[in-house]
């Protein structure tokens, strides 16, 4: 090999290390744009919204003087529908995925609902606000009320807890099972006594961030008809006489948070935007909890467990 | 004698572990209940396919087919009404193509960046990150490029209105890279190794291991995560209802103001129109459309992925 192929090869070597090194740079850059524009979201709503933010703008009404207005029926609201979610969409979606996964037999049946919980995740969630107007609204006459916004929501969160149920299930190695089985259980006493208890971690990991993309969702709620300017709360679900608890407040009119959020962008008046950016500030606060919750445990678990 | 014998025996076994004869029945019940439950989400669909093209019919009685979708104006709430759809559509297509512009190279940058390149720790610490980024609500992104965004690219452009299909299919881009990124690099991770070390063996950099080897074995994967941000992007609501302005408009600049399928719902729930009238089920006709434009990407998805699977 001569000296002159031999000082080629070398400068492309060079040149390719570069290369390298430019593209890791490339990808700083790109990972940069995600970080800036969620420091200039992030700190731009606190600037912005902090000063609103006591405990008046927790405990009042929204008001057509925006320093009076505040947020209490929307976190309220909120707090129920997402409650009204939990409840359907738990139980149904841990039931999907236990099903998918411990009992489904190899036929065309579960292929379709494999298929379909795979699409409904690719669904605008707007179309899901449609379905519920013209199902829950209109056929079942439930009323643009907690209770439709709630199981809308729950429809839409359905297939995030399906798949988390799934893949923590799909995480317990086949020898647990086998054991049980010898040990003479049946499958839903395996179910109950082993699959449910080592994937429940995984499957809250799942709820919460389902639970934290139904509580910013807003086209759906929008879509359902939601009223925008609520100044009063939805009956208590607690009473002081027997049977102590009552479900008035399923069929009553609300307002969320992002809805109250929307309502506000939407003014002319800057004080309005004000109120906006708190909202948004503790809607989004709410959000990096959850998930943040989320990720940690998920964090957790995957140190914890060595099967 | 002999059953006198047995129900010592029965006897001696502790009740727990007692024969109980409704054992199967017991399990087929709850078999049958967690079925049930696993077919909500079949009837979901079919509940969605089947109140969009009910209330689709009533709309399609009053306006005929062909207007619809020839028709070069959208003013269905006017006396002098027309039923367009091309009209929402550009404004869809227009704010969706901005923000796949800026999702699809930098969700791939990462992806390959985060899969091939990036440090343990860089890993660790930017894969929750770009979670977060996806979790937060779209009403709280379209604030920002209403009132952050928008007058920041104001001073670089004057001309820009105020509300504009550019800042917000921007900021729709960024919401969308984690979705694009996070699937595209479980693809590559996917990889078998051997593929890269090949690749090495034979004096590759990493570069062009990632572009040559891992990038085109893992094609199936990323095709899925394009049609997920396309999905998203086409799909996006808020975003869009907050910064770019509600007026139809038949036009593909993203420096105007534009209605999409979307937004146009949202506009219409927010108004008091009565169930029933043409302006009112002008929404299911929308919704429709979208539906079939999201089932149709997914199927096409559904032969790309066909297409180029790898089978390792």
């Amino acid at each position: 090999m001569d000296a002159e192929t031999l000082q080629s090869i070398r400068a492309m070597v060079v040149r390719s290390k570069r290369r390298d090194e430019v593209f890791g740079l490339v990808g700083v850059a790109a990972l940069m744009v995600g970080v800036l524009t969620f420091a200039a979201l992030f700190l731009d709503m606190a600037v912005q919204g902090m000063a609103r933010i006591d405990a008046d703008f927790l405990t009042s009404f929204p008001s057509r003087r925006p320093a009076q207005a505040g947020i209490l029926s929307a976190w309220v609201g909120s707090t129920l529908v997402m409650l009204v979610t939990a409840v359907a969409a738990v139980p149904l979606g841990v039931a999907t995925g236990v099903y998918l996964e411990e009992y489904a037999p190899k036929n065309w049946i579960t292929d379709v609902i494999e298929i379909n919980v795979t699409n409904l995740a690719g669904v605008p969630s707007i179309i899901y606000g449609l379905l519920a107007l013209g199902l829950f609204v209109y056929q079942f006459g439930l009323g643009q009320s907690i209770l439709t916004a709630g199981l809308t929501l729950a429809l839409l969160i359905l297939p995030v807890v399906i798949v988390a149920t799934r893949e923590s299930i799909r995480a317990i190695p086949q020898m647990i099972r086998e054991g049980s089985f010898a040990c003479g259980a049946t499958t839903w006493q395996t179910v109950r006594d082993h699959i449910l208890p080592y994937s429940t971690p995984g499957i809250l990991t799942g709820v919460i961030i389902g639970m934290a993309r139904a509580i910013g969702e807003t086209a759906p709620v929008i879509t359902i008809g939601a009223l925008t300017f609520i100044a009063f709360l939805p009956p208590s679900p607690f009473q002081g006489t027997p049977p102590f608890v009552n479900a008035d407040w399923l069929l009553a009119p609300f307002t969320v948070m992002p809805i109250q959020m929307f309502n506000w962008t939407s003014r002319p008046e800057a004080e309005f935007q004000v109120n906006a950016a708190a909202a948004g500030f503790i809607l989004v606060l709410m959000t990096l909890l959850m998930n943040g919750l989320a990720i940690w445990l998920r964090y957790r678990l995957r140190r914890n467990i060595k099967w | 004698m002999s059953s006198l014998a047995q129900v010592g025996a029965e006897q001696s076994v502790s009740a727990r572990l007692k024969r109980r004869p409704m054992r199967h029945v017991t399990e087929r019940v709850i078999e049958l209940i967690l079925f049930l439950a696993a077919s909500v989400s079949v009837f979901t669909t079919l509940a969605i396919v089947f109140i969009l093209v009910r209330e689709s019919w009533i709309f399609f009685e009053h306006v005929p087919l062909h207007d619809f979708i020839f028709d070069t104006q959208w003013t269905p709430l006017f006396d002098d009404a027309h039923f367009g759809i091309m009209v929402l559509l550009s404004g869809t297509l227009t704010s969706s193509l901005v923000a796949l512009l800026i999702a699809i190279p930098l969700g791939t940058i990462i992806a390959i960046y985060l899969s091939e390149f990036a440090p343990f720790r860089v890993r660790e610490v930017a894969k929750p990150f770009l979670e977060l980024l996806g979790g937060i609500p779209t009403i709280v992104y379209g604030y920002f490029a209403l009132v952050f965004l928008t007058p920041v690219l104001q001073k670089i452009y004057p001309a820009l209105p105020g509300f504009n299909l550019l800042s917000a299919g921007l900021i729709m881009g960024v919401m969308i890279i984690p979705y694009v990124s996070s699937l595209a690099e479980d693809a590559m991770r996917a990889v078998p190794m051997n593929l890269r070390e090949g690749s090495y063996a034979m004096g590759a950099t990493r570069l062009q291991t990632a572009l040559r080897v891992v990038v085109p074995a893992a094609t199936s994967g990323i095709t899925s995560a394009y049609i997920l941000g396309i999905s998203r992007a086409v799909g996006e609501t808020m975003i869009l209802a907050v910064a770019g302005g509600m007026q139809p408009n038949l036009s593909f600049n993203p420096a105007e103001p534009g209605a999409t399928i979307t937004s146009y719902i949202v506009q219409v729930a927010l108004g008091d129109l009565p169930h029933g009238s043409i302006g009112y089920q002008t929404i299911f006709a929308a919704g429709l459309t979208l539906m079939l434009m999201t089932l149709m990407f997914n199927l096409l998805g559904h032969y790309l992925r066909r297409r180029f699977r790898e089978v390792y």
